[in-house]
């Protein structure tokens, strides 16, 4: 198990539930949404709660975390953008602490199982399909027809943005999924190879230095990738969402 | 090598890459609903308006702090124009103040020295006058202590008694 990279990605049942034949059981992977989620709202309803003129240390980070959102969110999108702000800022924080809670050691990567970001990806897929048929009726067609193009390529343009556009989820997904476990394998691997180095001897241990450091080296950029993968699949919701919004755009 | 070894160890315990196991699917989505759903809750509902309650108020505070600065700044500036203004004012009444007492006191020197002036004058004339009178009295009595005196020494030269009009004729033509 200790040498084994894949083993830190298997669903563990902790109690098992079973509803017409589907297995719904209370797994590790449930267990850290749970923890992901009850931690950072505990954590923000406690840090809203003097609700300061002047804050206090955590409502000041409550509300630059607020701010950061807001800022991206609106950028992208305009300030029409803002009603979809509760979206945004629970995409970011909840993917921002799953991927941070998968850098502890045996701690389990929600994130790195691809049904769980396919499905938030999903969700932006479809709020923004709702949102922009709501909002401009069938002129939300438009986003997959640019101006300016010569009309005799226009179909041709027309299929590529078609497609770009339902492959949006797919990339979407895939990026923050694809990122984590890749990340997680990498750590798992020059980590095993310190364990397997160290059991050839006083060589081996002087050897076992070099993936050491590689480990050490690996875990500063894997904290760089989760935060990195939750901005980018934040700042992707909101580009994604202003084409709802204005479709005409671009 | 370790990862193909790990993925052939772990399929032949599970028979799939655990996260692409569909077996896992239904009970991951049921979960993330869940705790996705409840997050999403207590964010929408408790934390975003309380930290947007908190900027805006704070906003607010700040916006009406400014204006009250600003406020105050006019009144400042409206006071010190006020000042300014009155100290002119205040300048422009002195020095007026001071011509206007230097004027006077000019004019009631000079309105003064005429008078004295002119006192000088009348009474240089009453005194030129009085000379005059006094001098045309002396002038008289001479002529009289003459005649007296010429009547007398005549009488007493030759004895004999000239009438006043004689005495009178001969001393003012000896005098001429």
């Amino acid at each position: 198990m200790a040498n084994d990279p894949i083993s830190q990605f298997q669903l563990k049942t902790l109690i098992p539930l079973e509803v017409g034949g589907m297995d719904i059981s209370f797994t590790n992977s449930a267990l850290f949404m749970v923890a992901t989620v009850a931690l950072t709202s505990a954590f923000f309803v406690w840090a809203t709660s003097g609700r300061g003129i002047i804050p206090s240390r955590g409502q000041s980070f409550a509300e630059m975390t607020y701010e950061f959102v807001a800022g991206m969110l609106r950028d992208s999108a305009g300030s029409e953008g803002m009603k979809f702000f509760p979206l945004v800022f629970s995409l970011f924080l909840f993917i921002l602490v799953a991927n941070m809670f998968g850098m502890f050691p045996y701690f389990f990567t929600v994130t790195s199982h691809v049904i769980i970001t396919v499905a938030l990806a999903f969700l932006v897929f479809f709020t923004v399909i709702i949102a922009g048929f709501a909002k401009n009726g069938l002129g939300f067609l438009k986003l997959f027809v640019p101006s300016g193009v010569p009309m005799a390529i226009m179909p041709l343009v027309i299929a590529i943005e078609v497609i770009s556009f339902f492959a949006r989820p797919i990339s979407h997904s895939v990026r923050l999924f694809a990122n984590m476990l890749a990340g997680h394998i990498t750590l798992k691997v020059f980590a095993g190879f310190i364990v397997s180095l160290s059991s050839f001897g006083a060589l081996g241990v002087a050897g076992a230095i070099l993936p050491l450091l590689m480990t050490i080296g690996l875990t500063a950029l894997e904290l760089l990738v989760a935060f990195l993968q939750a901005y980018v699949f934040t700042m992707l919701t909101c580009m994604y969402l202003n084409d709802a919004l204005h479709p005409g755009g671009h | 090598m370790f990862i193909s070894q790990a993925m052939a160890a772990t399929e032949e315990a599970t028979g799939v890459f655990p996260p692409f196991d569909p077996a896992s699917f239904a009970s991951q989505l049921l979960w993330l609903i869940i705790t996705f759903g409840a997050f999403y809750m207590i964010m929408s509902r408790v934390v975003i308006p309380r930290l947007s309650g908190i900027l805006e108020v704070r906003s607010d505070r700040i916006t009406r702090d400014l204006d009250e600065t600003q406020r105050l700044k006019a009144e400042a500036d409206a006071a010190l124009a006020a000042y300014e203004h009155e100290l002119a004012e205040a300048k422009k009444n002195a020095h007026s103040i001071a011509m206007e007492s230097t004027e006077k006191a000019k004019a009631e020197s000079a309105a003064a020295r005429e008078k004295v002036e002119s006192g000088l004058a009348e009474q240089m004339a009453e005194a030129e006058a009085r000379i005059a009178g006094i001098k045309a009295k002396a002038m008289a009595e001479v002529g009289t202590i003459a005649n007296e005196t010429t009547s007398e020494i005549v009488k007493d030269l030759i004895g004999g008694k000239l009438t006043k009009a004689e005495v009178t004729k001969a001393v003012s033509s000896l005098v001429k």
